[in-house]
Protein backbone atom coordinates (compact mmCIF):
# COMPACT_ATOMS: atom_id res chain seq x y z
CA UNK A 1 0.00 0.00 0.00
CA UNK A 2 1.22 4.11 -0.28
CA UNK A 3 0.26 6.65 1.88
CA UNK A 4 -2.11 9.27 0.97
CA UNK A 5 -2.16 11.74 3.78
CA UNK A 6 -4.61 13.97 1.82
CA UNK A 7 -7.02 11.26 3.46
CA UNK A 8 -6.05 12.09 7.06
CA UNK A 9 -7.76 15.54 8.29
CA UNK A 10 -5.09 18.13 7.58
CA UNK A 11 -2.53 15.84 6.76
CA UNK A 12 -2.42 14.36 9.98
CA UNK A 13 -0.77 17.55 11.21
CA UNK A 14 -3.74 19.72 12.58
CA UNK A 15 -1.78 20.01 15.92
CA UNK A 16 0.03 22.65 13.58
CA UNK A 17 -2.67 25.10 13.73
CA UNK A 18 -1.01 26.92 16.27
CA UNK A 19 -4.86 27.33 18.04
CA UNK A 20 -3.93 26.08 21.62
CA UNK A 21 -3.00 28.06 24.76
CA UNK A 22 0.71 29.22 24.67
CA UNK A 23 1.31 28.64 21.32
CA UNK A 24 4.05 30.78 20.80
CA UNK A 25 6.23 28.95 23.15
CA UNK A 26 4.25 25.55 24.02
CA UNK A 27 4.26 23.86 20.25
CA UNK A 28 2.59 21.29 21.08
CA UNK A 29 1.00 18.76 23.83
CA UNK A 30 1.37 15.19 23.45
CA UNK A 31 -0.01 11.83 25.70
CA UNK A 32 0.90 8.43 25.10
CA UNK A 33 -0.49 5.53 26.88
CA UNK A 34 1.23 1.84 26.50
CA UNK A 35 -1.15 -1.11 27.00
CA UNK A 36 -0.56 -4.50 25.93
CA UNK A 37 -2.86 -7.84 24.72
CA UNK A 38 -3.07 -10.10 27.51
CA UNK A 39 -2.40 -13.86 25.82
CA UNK A 40 0.41 -12.60 23.27
CA UNK A 41 4.15 -12.33 24.26
CA UNK A 42 5.20 -8.73 24.08
CA UNK A 43 7.22 -6.94 21.44
CA UNK A 44 11.08 -8.50 22.38
CA UNK A 45 9.25 -12.10 22.02
CA UNK A 46 6.25 -12.00 19.99
CA UNK A 47 6.63 -13.96 16.31
CA UNK A 48 5.44 -12.72 13.18
CA UNK A 49 2.12 -14.48 13.54
CA UNK A 50 1.16 -13.52 16.79
CA UNK A 51 2.04 -9.93 16.33
CA UNK A 52 -0.77 -10.32 13.04
CA UNK A 53 -3.18 -12.21 15.67
CA UNK A 54 -2.91 -8.97 17.53
CA UNK A 55 -3.34 -6.33 14.69
CA UNK A 56 -6.48 -8.75 14.01
CA UNK A 57 -7.85 -8.43 17.38
CA UNK A 58 -7.41 -4.27 17.69
CA UNK A 59 -8.48 -3.73 14.47
CA UNK A 60 -11.72 -5.36 15.27
CA UNK A 61 -11.95 -3.34 17.97
CA UNK A 62 -11.43 -0.09 16.58
CA UNK A 63 -13.85 -0.42 14.21
CA UNK A 64 -16.39 -0.99 17.48
CA UNK A 65 -14.88 1.73 19.00
CA UNK A 66 -16.85 5.42 18.95
CA UNK A 67 -13.79 7.38 19.50
CA UNK A 68 -11.97 6.00 16.43
CA UNK A 69 -14.58 6.23 14.06
CA UNK A 70 -13.36 6.90 11.02
CA UNK A 71 -9.96 6.59 11.45
CA UNK A 72 -7.17 5.75 8.76
CA UNK A 73 -5.26 2.10 9.21
CA UNK A 74 -1.92 2.46 7.62
CA UNK A 75 -0.08 -0.63 7.71
CA UNK A 76 3.51 0.58 8.37
CA UNK A 77 4.89 -2.32 7.98
CA UNK A 78 3.94 -2.44 3.62
CA UNK A 79 5.16 1.21 3.10
CA UNK A 80 8.75 1.86 1.87
CA UNK A 81 11.33 3.63 3.99
CA UNK A 82 10.64 7.13 2.44
CA UNK A 83 6.76 6.53 3.46
CA UNK A 84 8.09 5.61 6.84
CA UNK A 85 10.27 8.56 7.14
CA UNK A 86 7.68 11.22 6.10
CA UNK A 87 4.84 9.64 9.00
CA UNK A 88 7.72 10.37 11.16
CA UNK A 89 8.13 13.50 10.28
CA UNK A 90 4.83 14.93 11.03
CA UNK A 91 5.09 12.64 14.50
CA UNK A 92 2.66 10.33 13.45
CA UNK A 93 4.45 7.25 14.53
CA UNK A 94 7.98 6.69 16.08
CA UNK A 95 11.36 6.17 15.24
CA UNK A 96 10.68 2.65 16.14
CA UNK A 97 7.18 1.72 14.68
CA UNK A 98 8.75 2.97 11.33
CA UNK A 99 11.83 0.65 11.17
CA UNK A 100 13.84 3.70 11.48
CA UNK A 101 15.88 3.00 14.76
CA UNK A 102 18.73 0.97 13.66
CA UNK A 103 18.24 -1.49 16.68
CA UNK A 104 14.99 -2.25 16.15
CA UNK A 105 14.28 -3.03 12.33
CA UNK A 106 10.25 -2.68 10.73
CA UNK A 107 8.42 -5.48 12.46
CA UNK A 108 5.73 -7.17 10.41
CA UNK A 109 2.64 -6.09 12.34
CA UNK A 110 3.39 -2.75 12.50
CA UNK A 111 0.62 -0.58 11.93
CA UNK A 112 -1.46 2.62 13.37
CA UNK A 113 -4.57 3.96 12.92
CA UNK A 114 -4.65 7.54 12.37
CA UNK A 115 -7.84 9.27 14.21
CA UNK A 116 -9.22 12.47 13.97
CA UNK A 117 -8.02 13.53 17.61
CA UNK A 118 -5.86 10.80 18.72
CA UNK A 119 -3.87 7.65 16.75
CA UNK A 120 -3.32 3.74 17.73
CA UNK A 121 0.27 2.57 17.22
CA UNK A 122 0.26 -1.00 16.69
CA UNK A 123 3.14 -3.71 17.24
CA UNK A 124 5.56 -0.78 18.66
CA UNK A 125 7.67 -1.29 21.68
CA UNK A 126 4.02 -2.45 23.53
CA UNK A 127 1.27 -3.91 21.41
CA UNK A 128 -0.82 -0.43 22.32
CA UNK A 129 0.26 3.29 22.29
CA UNK A 130 -2.73 5.44 21.96
CA UNK A 131 -1.72 8.96 21.42
CA UNK A 132 -3.29 12.15 21.80
CA UNK A 133 -1.53 15.48 19.99
CA UNK A 134 -3.00 18.82 20.47
CA UNK A 135 -1.86 22.07 19.50
CA UNK A 136 -0.35 24.45 22.32
CA UNK A 137 -0.74 23.89 25.97
CA UNK A 138 -3.51 21.14 26.78
CA UNK A 139 -3.15 18.37 28.53
CA UNK A 140 -6.91 18.25 29.87
CA UNK A 141 -8.09 18.14 26.09
CA UNK A 142 -6.00 15.69 25.20
CA UNK A 143 -5.94 13.29 28.23
CA UNK A 144 -9.76 13.47 27.52
CA UNK A 145 -9.38 11.92 24.04
CA UNK A 146 -6.83 9.43 24.88
CA UNK A 147 -9.31 8.27 28.19
CA UNK A 148 -12.08 7.43 25.20
CA UNK A 149 -9.71 5.31 23.43
CA UNK A 150 -8.40 3.45 26.40
CA UNK A 151 -11.60 2.85 27.41
CA UNK A 152 -13.04 2.16 23.98
CA UNK A 153 -10.37 -0.53 23.14
CA UNK A 154 -10.01 -1.36 26.98
CA UNK A 155 -13.60 -2.74 26.87
CA UNK A 156 -13.09 -4.66 23.91
CA UNK A 157 -9.30 -6.42 23.85
CA UNK A 158 -8.28 -7.65 27.37
CA UNK A 159 -5.22 -5.31 28.19
CA UNK A 160 -2.48 -7.22 30.63
CA UNK A 161 -2.71 -5.57 33.70
CA UNK A 162 -1.54 -6.22 37.33
CA UNK A 163 -3.64 -5.63 40.48
CA UNK A 164 0.05 -4.89 42.47
CA UNK A 165 1.97 -3.01 39.32
CA UNK A 166 -0.77 -1.85 36.90
CA UNK A 167 -0.83 -1.79 33.46
CA UNK A 168 2.24 -4.11 32.33
CA UNK A 169 4.47 -3.14 29.36
CA UNK A 170 7.35 -4.12 27.96
CA UNK A 171 9.91 -1.48 29.36
CA UNK A 172 9.43 -1.37 32.92
CA UNK A 173 10.27 2.44 32.88
CA UNK A 174 6.51 2.64 31.31
CA UNK A 175 4.77 0.01 34.09
CA UNK A 176 1.88 1.23 35.93
CA UNK A 177 -0.50 3.95 34.26
CA UNK A 178 1.51 3.43 31.15
CA UNK A 179 1.61 7.21 30.54
CA UNK A 180 3.41 9.56 29.38
CA UNK A 181 2.40 12.97 28.99
CA UNK A 182 4.72 15.77 27.07
CA UNK A 183 5.07 19.28 25.99
CA UNK A 184 7.00 21.11 23.60
CA UNK A 185 8.42 24.14 24.27
CA UNK A 186 10.35 27.05 22.96
CA UNK A 187 13.25 28.51 25.38
CA UNK A 188 14.92 30.90 23.71
CA UNK A 189 14.91 33.63 26.34
CA UNK A 190 16.31 30.93 28.80
CA UNK A 191 19.05 29.80 26.75
CA UNK A 192 19.98 33.36 25.80
CA UNK A 193 19.65 34.56 29.30
CA UNK A 194 22.13 31.04 29.93
CA UNK A 195 19.22 30.80 32.81
CA UNK A 196 17.99 27.65 31.12
CA UNK A 197 20.46 25.17 33.37
CA UNK A 198 18.97 25.97 36.20
CA UNK A 199 15.53 25.41 34.81
CA UNK A 200 16.67 22.06 33.47
CA UNK A 201 17.87 20.80 36.95
CA UNK A 202 14.74 22.08 38.22
CA UNK A 203 12.80 20.21 36.27
CA UNK A 204 14.58 17.24 37.28
CA UNK A 205 13.84 17.40 40.90
CA UNK A 206 10.60 17.81 40.38
CA UNK A 207 10.24 13.96 38.63
CA UNK A 208 10.01 15.47 35.17
CA UNK A 209 12.76 14.78 32.61
CA UNK A 210 13.48 17.17 28.85
CA UNK A 211 14.81 15.82 25.67
CA UNK A 212 15.64 17.62 22.44
CA UNK A 213 12.94 18.03 19.40
CA UNK A 214 12.64 14.35 18.78
CA UNK A 215 12.16 12.68 21.44
CA UNK A 216 14.66 9.67 22.88
CA UNK A 217 18.08 10.16 22.70
CA UNK A 218 17.82 13.81 20.14
CA UNK A 219 19.96 16.86 21.14
CA UNK A 220 18.24 19.88 21.96
CA UNK A 221 17.72 22.00 18.29
CA UNK A 222 16.07 24.85 18.02
CA UNK A 223 15.89 25.58 21.65
CA UNK A 224 12.85 23.04 21.69
CA UNK A 225 12.55 20.99 24.39
CA UNK A 226 10.10 17.98 25.00
CA UNK A 227 9.18 17.99 28.85
CA UNK A 228 7.85 14.96 30.16
CA UNK A 229 7.20 12.94 33.24
CA UNK A 230 9.72 10.42 34.44
CA UNK A 231 7.81 7.87 36.42
CA UNK A 232 4.56 6.14 35.56
CA UNK A 233 4.15 4.24 38.91
CA UNK A 234 3.00 4.82 42.13
CA UNK A 235 0.86 8.62 41.08
CA UNK A 236 -2.59 8.40 39.64
CA UNK A 237 -3.01 9.88 36.34
CA UNK A 238 -4.12 12.87 37.17
CA UNK A 239 -1.73 13.50 39.94
CA UNK A 240 0.90 13.28 36.86
CA UNK A 241 -0.85 15.74 34.83
CA UNK A 242 -1.09 17.96 37.76
CA UNK A 243 2.75 17.75 38.08
CA UNK A 244 3.50 18.67 34.87
CA UNK A 245 0.60 20.91 34.16
CA UNK A 246 1.79 23.11 37.38
CA UNK A 247 5.99 22.79 36.41
CA UNK A 248 5.34 23.72 32.70
CA UNK A 249 3.70 26.59 33.81
CA UNK A 250 6.03 27.75 36.00
CA UNK A 251 8.31 27.40 33.09
CA UNK A 252 6.29 29.15 31.23
CA UNK A 253 6.56 32.33 33.71
CA UNK A 254 10.62 32.06 33.55
CA UNK A 255 10.59 31.99 29.64
CA UNK A 256 8.57 35.29 29.56
CA UNK A 257 10.38 36.81 32.25
CA UNK A 258 14.09 36.16 30.46
CA UNK A 259 12.23 37.58 27.40
CA UNK A 260 11.47 40.59 28.95
CA UNK A 261 14.68 40.93 30.72
CA UNK A 262 16.60 40.57 26.80
CA UNK A 263 14.31 43.49 25.83
CA UNK A 264 15.16 45.77 28.61
CA UNK A 265 19.17 44.55 28.65
CA UNK A 266 19.92 43.63 25.07
CA UNK A 267 16.91 44.97 23.30
CA UNK A 268 18.73 46.30 19.88
CA UNK A 269 21.67 43.55 20.35
CA UNK A 270 18.88 41.03 20.25
CA UNK A 271 16.33 43.13 17.41
CA UNK A 272 19.51 42.77 15.39
CA UNK A 273 19.96 39.07 15.65
CA UNK A 274 16.62 37.98 14.95
CA UNK A 275 16.43 40.23 12.34
CA UNK A 276 19.37 38.80 10.28
CA UNK A 277 18.17 35.25 10.98
CA UNK A 278 14.79 36.46 9.54
CA UNK A 279 17.06 37.53 6.44
CA UNK A 280 19.07 34.53 5.88
CA UNK A 281 15.84 32.61 5.89
CA UNK A 282 13.98 35.42 3.22
CA UNK A 283 17.41 35.25 0.98
CA UNK A 284 19.60 32.60 1.60
CA UNK A 285 20.16 29.93 -1.27
CA UNK A 286 20.79 26.92 0.66
CA UNK A 287 20.22 25.70 4.44
CA UNK A 288 20.73 22.89 6.47
CA UNK A 289 18.96 21.47 8.67
CA UNK A 290 20.08 22.34 11.69
CA UNK A 291 20.59 26.47 9.92
CA UNK A 292 17.12 25.82 9.31
CA UNK A 293 16.16 24.60 12.47
CA UNK A 294 18.23 27.70 14.41
CA UNK A 295 16.94 30.90 12.29
CA UNK A 296 13.76 29.34 12.88
CA UNK A 297 13.85 29.50 16.48
CA UNK A 298 15.13 32.99 15.98
CA UNK A 299 12.23 34.15 14.02
CA UNK A 300 10.23 32.40 16.50
CA UNK A 301 11.01 34.46 19.39
CA UNK A 302 10.88 37.48 17.14
CA UNK A 303 7.15 36.60 16.34
CA UNK A 304 6.82 36.20 19.91
CA UNK A 305 8.09 39.35 21.02
CA UNK A 306 6.11 41.54 18.40
CA UNK A 307 9.36 42.09 16.88
CA UNK A 308 8.19 41.35 13.58
CA UNK A 309 4.59 41.29 12.53
CA UNK A 310 2.64 39.68 10.23
CA UNK A 311 4.34 36.29 10.50
CA UNK A 312 2.23 33.55 11.49
CA UNK A 313 3.20 30.84 13.86
CA UNK A 314 1.27 28.78 12.10
CA UNK A 315 3.29 29.07 9.29
CA UNK A 316 6.52 28.31 11.37
CA UNK A 317 5.25 24.92 12.75
CA UNK A 318 4.84 23.86 9.60
CA UNK A 319 8.47 25.06 7.97
CA UNK A 320 9.52 22.80 10.83
CA UNK A 321 8.28 19.86 9.64
CA UNK A 322 8.39 20.82 5.84
CA UNK A 323 11.90 21.12 6.07
CA UNK A 324 12.76 17.70 7.06
CA UNK A 325 14.44 15.00 4.79
CA UNK A 326 11.52 13.48 3.44
CA UNK A 327 9.45 16.05 3.32
CA UNK A 328 11.62 17.58 0.55
CA UNK A 329 12.00 14.67 -0.93
CA UNK A 330 8.50 14.33 -1.41
CA UNK A 331 8.07 17.86 -2.62
CA UNK A 332 10.60 17.66 -4.85
CA UNK A 333 9.48 14.26 -6.24
CA UNK A 334 12.86 12.73 -6.04
CA UNK A 335 15.55 11.36 -3.88
CA UNK A 336 18.36 14.19 -2.95
CA UNK A 337 21.20 14.54 -2.43
CA UNK A 338 22.30 16.38 0.84
CA UNK A 339 23.53 19.73 -1.73
CA UNK A 340 20.26 19.29 -3.33
CA UNK A 341 18.34 19.25 0.02
CA UNK A 342 19.57 22.20 1.35
CA UNK A 343 18.78 24.20 -1.76
CA UNK A 344 15.45 22.50 -1.84
CA UNK A 345 14.81 23.21 1.98
CA UNK A 346 16.46 27.11 1.13
CA UNK A 347 13.36 27.77 -1.54
CA UNK A 348 10.51 25.93 0.50
CA UNK A 349 11.27 29.11 3.12
CA UNK A 350 11.92 31.36 0.65
CA UNK A 351 8.36 30.61 -0.51
CA UNK A 352 6.60 30.47 2.62
CA UNK A 353 8.02 33.57 4.26
CA UNK A 354 7.52 35.62 0.73
CA UNK A 355 3.88 34.35 0.34
CA UNK A 356 3.48 35.24 3.92
CA UNK A 357 5.36 38.74 3.52
CA UNK A 358 3.15 39.45 0.45
CA UNK A 359 -0.13 38.53 1.85
CA UNK A 360 0.77 41.33 4.68
CA UNK A 361 0.28 43.74 2.70
CA UNK B 1 19.23 13.40 30.88
CA UNK B 2 21.03 16.28 29.12
CA UNK B 3 24.89 17.44 30.02
CA UNK B 4 25.13 20.43 32.27
CA UNK B 5 28.60 21.51 30.03
CA UNK B 6 27.19 21.98 26.84
CA UNK B 7 23.25 21.13 27.20
CA UNK B 8 23.02 19.77 23.68
CA UNK B 9 23.96 16.12 24.01
CA UNK B 10 23.25 13.27 26.49
CA UNK B 11 24.47 13.29 29.77
CA UNK B 12 26.42 9.80 30.28
CA UNK B 13 29.04 10.30 33.01
CA UNK B 14 28.50 11.75 36.58
CA UNK B 15 31.47 13.52 37.91
CA UNK B 16 31.40 14.27 41.83
CA UNK B 17 33.69 17.00 42.66
CA UNK B 18 34.61 18.21 46.36
CA UNK B 19 35.22 21.35 46.26
CA UNK B 20 37.23 23.44 48.92
CA UNK B 21 34.52 24.43 50.91
CA UNK B 22 33.11 20.74 51.73
CA UNK B 23 30.19 21.23 49.47
CA UNK B 24 30.15 18.07 46.30
CA UNK B 25 29.43 19.51 43.36
CA UNK B 26 27.45 16.62 40.57
CA UNK B 27 28.33 17.52 37.48
CA UNK B 28 26.39 15.36 34.39
CA UNK B 29 28.31 15.58 31.09
CA UNK B 30 28.19 13.82 27.69
CA UNK B 31 31.17 12.25 26.36
CA UNK B 32 33.01 15.34 24.37
CA UNK B 33 32.57 17.34 27.45
CA UNK B 34 33.70 14.70 29.53
CA UNK B 35 36.99 13.98 27.59
CA UNK B 36 37.51 17.86 27.41
CA UNK B 37 37.94 17.92 31.04
CA UNK B 38 40.57 14.79 31.15
CA UNK B 39 37.74 12.49 32.13
CA UNK B 40 38.03 9.23 30.74
CA UNK B 41 34.49 7.66 29.94
CA UNK B 42 33.90 3.96 30.21
CA UNK B 43 32.40 2.15 27.66
CA UNK B 44 30.22 0.35 29.73
CA UNK B 45 29.03 3.40 31.92
CA UNK B 46 25.42 3.02 31.54
CA UNK B 47 23.27 5.45 30.43
CA UNK B 48 19.46 5.52 31.79
CA UNK B 49 18.34 3.99 35.48
CA UNK B 50 17.31 1.13 33.99
CA UNK B 51 21.15 0.42 32.77
CA UNK B 52 22.13 1.23 35.87
CA UNK B 53 20.38 -1.33 37.73
CA UNK B 54 21.18 -3.98 34.73
CA UNK B 55 24.74 -3.38 35.02
CA UNK B 56 24.73 -3.90 39.08
CA UNK B 57 22.50 -7.48 38.46
CA UNK B 58 25.14 -8.92 36.53
CA UNK B 59 27.83 -7.46 39.22
CA UNK B 60 25.65 -9.13 42.19
CA UNK B 61 27.45 -12.60 43.14
CA UNK B 62 23.80 -13.24 45.06
CA UNK B 63 22.98 -16.93 45.35
CA UNK B 64 19.95 -16.41 43.26
CA UNK B 65 20.45 -17.68 39.85
CA UNK B 66 20.62 -14.84 37.75
CA UNK B 67 19.43 -15.92 33.79
CA UNK B 68 18.24 -19.73 34.58
CA UNK B 69 14.63 -19.18 35.71
CA UNK B 70 12.87 -18.46 32.53
CA UNK B 71 8.78 -17.74 32.04
CA UNK B 72 6.40 -20.59 31.62
CA UNK B 73 4.67 -18.86 28.96
CA UNK B 74 7.03 -16.68 26.96
CA UNK B 75 10.42 -18.43 27.71
CA UNK B 76 12.47 -15.26 28.79
CA UNK B 77 14.83 -15.25 31.44
CA UNK B 78 16.42 -12.46 33.43
CA UNK B 79 19.23 -12.45 31.54
CA UNK B 80 17.24 -11.80 28.01
CA UNK B 81 15.75 -9.01 29.59
CA UNK B 82 19.39 -7.74 30.82
CA UNK B 83 20.27 -7.91 27.08
CA UNK B 84 17.66 -6.44 25.23
CA UNK B 85 15.95 -4.21 28.21
CA UNK B 86 12.50 -5.23 27.74
CA UNK B 87 10.30 -8.23 29.08
CA UNK B 88 8.84 -11.15 27.29
CA UNK B 89 5.16 -10.85 28.29
CA UNK B 90 2.68 -10.12 30.98
CA UNK B 91 3.66 -13.48 32.43
CA UNK B 92 7.03 -12.13 33.28
CA UNK B 93 6.03 -10.10 35.90
CA UNK B 94 4.88 -12.74 38.10
CA UNK B 95 7.91 -15.04 37.10
CA UNK B 96 10.31 -12.61 38.09
CA UNK B 97 8.24 -10.29 40.69
CA UNK B 98 10.82 -9.96 43.75
CA UNK B 99 13.36 -8.80 40.89
CA UNK B 100 11.07 -6.46 38.99
CA UNK B 101 9.50 -4.98 42.52
CA UNK B 102 13.06 -3.66 43.47
CA UNK B 103 13.95 -2.54 39.74
CA UNK B 104 10.43 -0.41 40.16
CA UNK B 105 11.04 0.83 42.78
CA UNK B 106 14.35 2.09 42.30
CA UNK B 107 13.01 3.41 38.26
CA UNK B 108 9.97 5.02 39.94
CA UNK B 109 10.43 5.30 43.81
CA UNK B 110 7.33 3.16 44.22
CA UNK B 111 6.42 -0.29 42.78
CA UNK B 112 2.58 0.33 43.70
CA UNK B 113 0.14 1.58 40.99
CA UNK B 114 -2.58 3.80 42.12
CA UNK B 115 -3.62 5.01 38.94
CA UNK B 116 -6.83 3.64 37.12
CA UNK B 117 -7.73 0.07 37.72
CA UNK B 118 -8.77 -2.01 35.18
CA UNK B 119 -11.30 -5.27 34.30
CA UNK B 120 -10.72 -7.06 31.23
CA UNK B 121 -14.07 -7.42 29.23
CA UNK B 122 -15.47 -11.22 29.36
CA UNK B 123 -14.29 -13.19 26.84
CA UNK B 124 -15.78 -14.01 23.50
CA UNK B 125 -18.21 -13.06 21.55
CA UNK B 126 -19.85 -9.31 20.29
CA UNK B 127 -20.75 -6.61 22.67
CA UNK B 128 -18.78 -8.30 25.99
CA UNK B 129 -21.29 -11.72 26.20
CA UNK B 130 -19.53 -14.97 26.49
CA UNK B 131 -19.87 -17.59 24.12
CA UNK B 132 -20.20 -20.06 26.63
CA UNK B 133 -23.17 -18.09 28.15
CA UNK B 134 -24.85 -17.52 24.96
CA UNK B 135 -24.41 -21.47 24.03
CA UNK B 136 -26.29 -22.08 27.10
CA UNK B 137 -28.93 -20.34 27.21
CA UNK B 138 -29.81 -22.00 24.05
CA UNK B 139 -29.36 -25.21 25.01
CA UNK B 140 -32.13 -24.55 27.98
CA UNK B 141 -34.25 -23.06 25.58
CA UNK B 142 -33.61 -26.19 23.56
CA UNK B 143 -34.19 -28.54 26.28
CA UNK B 144 -37.27 -26.51 26.93
CA UNK B 145 -38.73 -26.56 23.57
CA UNK B 146 -38.03 -30.28 23.24
CA UNK B 147 -35.63 -29.94 20.54
CA UNK B 148 -33.10 -32.97 22.22
CA UNK B 149 -31.35 -33.17 18.77
CA UNK B 150 -30.24 -29.70 18.81
CA UNK B 151 -30.01 -29.87 22.65
CA UNK B 152 -26.88 -32.46 22.33
CA UNK B 153 -25.23 -30.12 19.31
CA UNK B 154 -25.47 -27.33 21.76
CA UNK B 155 -24.27 -29.35 24.67
CA UNK B 156 -21.04 -30.74 22.56
CA UNK B 157 -20.08 -27.42 21.45
CA UNK B 158 -19.97 -26.15 25.39
CA UNK B 159 -18.50 -29.64 26.03
CA UNK B 160 -15.75 -28.38 23.06
CA UNK B 161 -15.05 -24.70 24.42
CA UNK B 162 -14.40 -25.69 28.10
Amino acid sequence: MSIDLSLLPDGGVSWLDASGEHAGIVLSTRIRLARNLEGFAFAARAREGERLRVLSSVRDAVGASPSLQNSLLVRVDELSGQERLLLHERHLVSKELAGLDHRHPIRSGAAVFLGASSSVMVNEEDHLRIQALRSGFDLDEAYASIERVDADLGGRVPYAYHPEFGFLTSCPTNTGTGMRASVLIHLPGLVLTKEIGKVLNGLQTMGLTYRGLYGEGSEVIGNFFQISNQTTLGRSEEELLEQIKHVVRSVIGHEEEARRVLLRDAGYIIEDKLWRAYGTLRYARSLTFDEAMNYLSGVRLAVGLKLISGLSVYTLNKLLIFSQAAHLTYLEGRSLTDGEAGLARARYVRQALADEAGSSG
Amino acid sequence: MMCDNCKQNDAVITLTQPTASGVVNTLHLCEKCAAERGVEPSASVPKTALGTFLLSMHKQAAPVPVGTERCAFCGSSLRDFKESERLGCARCYTTFEGSLRDLLRRLHGNSKHVGKSYQAPDAEGEHGVSLRAELQDRLRRAVDSEQFELAAKLRDQIKASE
